[in-house]
């Protein structure tokens, strides 16, 4: 009958009210909140410590707070984060952008080689540093018959600023890197097609599509220059942990570091909030036609030489220079004849932490990164948060937090591995969560959805689809939680068990006393091994399929 | 299997606010080739997500192959509920090659092997088997896509605007391809699409939807030749539409007095094909031509009638016949759809 559609049709709502389905549409399982919230609300732990310590002391509180030596340590660390996050990144940019994009000679070299700062503890190479460039240190020693009398001094800010952008940049290169080999090249073709330079490609293609990645890195850079103890300490910086530290070792009164580091937490909390509100919402998994494929690389041309000159740059103040002076007390102390080794049980324990420590932090940082990716709420947000808190603390801050814990409620964990890797956990989930986070976002929802469809379970398909796929963002968070577990120190010197011997607290105490050569054994050990990791994994990325 | 093999009751989505589906019914018989067809936004991939299991209806119900797998009270993981899928994108898994890909959804461990060739012959991919995704052309992902849906050996399959992602001259050969697949598997499947030529040509049933309701379904011819409303008569295809008198089944207008199947009373609008509309020199002359758009195998002219209303005619042959200012005589060719006038 010709009238009745038109019946139907007539109580239609218009057209306006329709809109394409958002992309999130189920409630996330009980279970992935519950452990994404037990995760959480564990990592909080010590920072609930921390707020009944600060309290404790009652109106001093407000005294402490606004004593005008308090005020400058604020200051004072809000200025170097602000620099060494934004030189970090800038390095870190170009060079992820060199090794992946680029027909840049040795590409592979670079991108390894250019990571290995990350291997050096702050404390050693700010010594270093010193050593090398310091007042009378190995350069001034060589300008002396010039007449240079004195150079530039290191100590303070400048020498802060040098030594934690040099060995804090490769996590922003790492996660870029990651984050370029996610992009789309079709999108750049597209750009191009279009009539637009390589300039503004970079501009407004490439650089909204690795922004997350940047982000993701000088988070992790300005956290850990907000939470480093060794380089401030070398170079008398008196940032937030430096003056907590000073305050712990030489006061009885707990509050006065307690409202200290409730300060850094506070200011770390402003940071992950102005990284929060500058994510944005766009979705950047591929959307594309069919399957991946790489990116054409750009050449570089005659570039090529100051390319290089920058990378040589980089790793000799990085990485070069470091090694160097460690290797000029090694035989400083062989030519006088020190015994340097004590054997390789350090080595063994060291390994054995961080193997641990990486492998519970991805395990941990999964099941967050998929609450907050997949499923995106208010209470997915809260649970990602806290999993971030780890940084917001300072290490020595979560060490005497778990110490005081479990002395009061659970004298079996005092001093026991299984509290170790726990703080390792607290410390470094971010680390790992970052570049989880990263790749998940690539990672389009449909080949979950193809696997379900295919009678796969959704335990299956975790482990058919979704973790081959994720497994670059996995590598990267093990690597880099394996490598700072390495590097830890204030959390191993406190909690690791009476007798647990590791690289880090063997450099430590031998540069405490002033021992370098003592030092440079372990230090040498401790960056060889981190290198031969960090290499396995590189090569691992570079025969993936996305390569 | 008799009855239908896919059925849906009355499903209906809102997402917050947003209404994107509302009391969508579907019967499809088994083997048969649903085309769902609708402009975007419409909620057309809201259905299909549904029956596949990726959102869940706040109402109605779903049943696949004779099994209810949604209602108020049962709920059956996308994983469980034999139907296979084909999306926009194919979602090849990168990581593994085209035989992996396909062997991905086939739990019998003893035929797999066996079942692989089978379906690698199916779409003619014999010799590519340990090739990765990457290395294959659009239209070669597409039918690995197929096969890998198919593999399992589901009670239907469903698949997203297949053919969006093609080119136009590779679209034509790979869909009638993907119907000689489909056909020769003996599956039933539902494809959404928003290509009116690719509903009617490869499917064998048509549904048409519009702001979240399914309007009219039938085969397509039906929905050519009967459009249940004018909206959806200039969405399929290409429509005149004049105002006319209907006098039972007769009806008055502007091109002279035309018969039609239904019968009414009062203003109406006449639909009329521009293929069934034929010109001619001689005769009262009543229209002007205006302008020739020549394709080839055939010609649009449009005219102008004395009361200014333009109508278009598409002619067979050979362009010279008319010329732009031309005097013209119409005739209709077939009886004519009416809707009463707003």
């Amino acid at each position: 009958m010709a009238e009745e559609p038109e019946s139907s049709l007539r109580d239609l709502p218009t057209a306006e009210t329709f809109r394409q389905p958002p992309e999130v549409l189920k409630k996330p399982p009980l279970p992935l909140v519950a452990i994404a919230a037990v995760i959480g609300a564990a990592v909080i732990l010590p920072l609930v410590y921390l707020l009944i310590r600060a309290t404790e002391s009652g109106p001093h509180f407000l005294n402490i707070l606004f004593r005008p030596s308090t005020l400058l340590v604020l200051w004072n660390s809000i200025l170097l984060t602000v620099l060494v996050t934004i030189s970090a990144s800038i390095i870190g940019l170009l060079l992820a952008w060199l090794t992946v994009r680029t027909d840049l000679p040795g590409r592979s070299f670079w991108a390894v080689a250019t990571c290995l700062p990350l291997v050096l503890p702050s404390y050693v190479g700010a010594f270093a540093l010193i050593g090398a460039i310091g007042p009378r240190g190995m350069l001034q020693t060589l300008l002396a018959p010039l007449g240079v009398e004195q150079l530039p001094s290191l100590y303070g800010l400048p020498g802060a600023w040098l030594a934690l952008t040099l060995f804090s940049f490769p996590y922003v290169s790492l996660s870029v890197r990651a984050g370029l080999r996610g992009l789309d090249p079709s999108l750049e073709e597209a750009a191009r097609s279009l009539g637009r330079s390589p300039r503004q490609i970079f501009r407004e293609i490439t650089w909204p599509h690795i922004k997350p990645s940047i982000q993701a890195g000088g988070l992790l850079v300005a956290l850990y220059t907000l939470s480093d103890f060794g380089a401030v300490s070398m170079l008398q910086y008196n940032s937030f942990t430096r003056a907590i530290f000073v305050q712990y070792r030489t006061s009885i009164d707990r509050s006065g570091p307690a409202v200290l580091a409730l300060m850094l937490v506070v200011l770390t909390l402003a940071i992950l909030w102005i990284e929060y509100r500058s994510r944005g919402s766009a979705k950047l998994y591929r959307a594309g036609v069919g399957a991946s494929r790489p990116s054409a690389r750009v050449r570089l041309g005659w570039k090529k030489i100051p390319a290089l000159i920058f990378c040589s740059t980089v790793l000799i103040l990085g990485m070069i220079l470091p090694i160097s002076v460690i290797i000029f007390w090694l035989w400083q102390g062989w030519s006088a004849g020190e015994s340097l080794w004590r054997g390789w049980g350090m080595v063994w324990n060291s390994a054995q932490a961080s193997l641990w420590a990486a492998g519970v932090t991805v395990l941990a940082a999964l099941p967050v990164a998929w609450l907050a990716v997949r499923y995106p709420s208010r209470r997915a947000r809260v649970i990602e948060r806290a999993a971030y808190a780890g940084h917001a603390l300072p290490s020595i801050m979560i060490a005497l937090a778990l110490v005081f814990w479990a002395a009061r409620y659970a004298p079996v964990l005092y001093q026991s591995f299984v509290l170790l890797i726990f703080a390792y956990m607290c410390r470094f989930l971010p680390e790992a969560l970052g570049s989880i986070r990263t790749s998940l976002q690539q990672l389009s929802p449909r080949y979950e959805e193809a696997a379900r469809n295919l009678g796969h379970h959704p335990a299956s398909v975790w482990r058919t689809i979704t973790i081959p796929l994720l497994r670059p963002g996995i590598l990267t968070g093990f690597a880099l939680v394996f490598m700072t577990t390495m590097k830890e120190l204030p959390v191993t010197l406190l909690l690791s068990p009476t007798g647990f011997d590791t690289l880090a607290t063997r450099i430590w105490s031998a540069t405490e006393d002033a021992l370098f050569p003592q030092a440079a054994a372990p230090a040498l050990v401790l960056v060889a091994l981190s290198a031969i990791f960090i290499g396995v994994i590189l090569r691992q990325e570079e025969e993936d399929v996305y390569e | 299997m008799t009855g239908c093999a896919i059925k849906a009751r009355k499903l209906c989505k809102r997402f917050g606010d947003v209404r994107a589906t509302c009391g969508v019914s579907l019967d499809l018989a088994p083997a048969k080739f649903l085309a769902l067809l609708g402009a975007s936004g419409c909620g057309k991939t809201t259905v299909l997500r549904m029956l596949a299991g990726f959102i869940d209806p706040d109402g109605g119900e779903i049943e696949i192959g004779g099994n209810l797998v949604f209602s108020d009270k049962v709920h059956v993981p996308p994983e469980k509920r034999r139907i296979g899928m084909v999306f926009q994108e194919y979602a090849l898994f990168p990581h593994m090659s085209v035989r992996e890909n396909i062997g991905y959804g086939i739990s019998d461990d003893k035929g797999k092997t066996h079942r692989i060739d089978e379906m690698l012959e199916l779409v003619g991919l014999q010799h590519f088997g340990n090739r990765m995704p990457h290395e294959l052309s659009g239209g070669q992902q597409q039918r690995v896509a197929l096969a890998r849906a198919l593999a399992p050996g589901p009670a239907a399959i469903l698949l997203d605007e297949p053919f969006s992602n093609l080119d136009a001259a590779l679209r034509v050969r790979v869909r009638s391809d993907v119907r000689d697949i489909l056909r020769h598997a003996g599956v039933t499947a539902i494809f959404v699409t928003h290509d009116q030529e690719e509903a009617l040509s490869i499917s064998d049933e048509v549904a048409v939807m519009m702001n979240g309701r399914i309007v009219q379904t039938g085969a397509p011819h039906d929905i050519y030749r009967s459009p249940v409303s004018r909206e959806v008569a200039t969405f399929i295809g290409d429509a005149n539409l004049i105002s006319g008198q209907a006098c039972g089944r007769k009806i008055h207008c502007e091109v002279g007095e035309l018969i039609s199947e239904q019968a009414y009373f009062g203003t109406v609008d006449v639909m009329i094909r521009p293929e069934d509309i034929t010109l001619s020199t001689f005769g009262d002359g009543a229209a002007t031509v205006e302008d020739i758009q020549f394709f080839g195998h055939d010609q649009l002219i449009t005219v102008r009638m004395a009361s200014g209303a333009t109508l278009r005619s598409r002619l067979l042959g050979a362009p010279g016949a008319y010329q732009p200012g031309q005097k013209v005589s119409l005739r209709v060719n077939s009886p004519a759809v009416i809707y009463p006038a707003a």
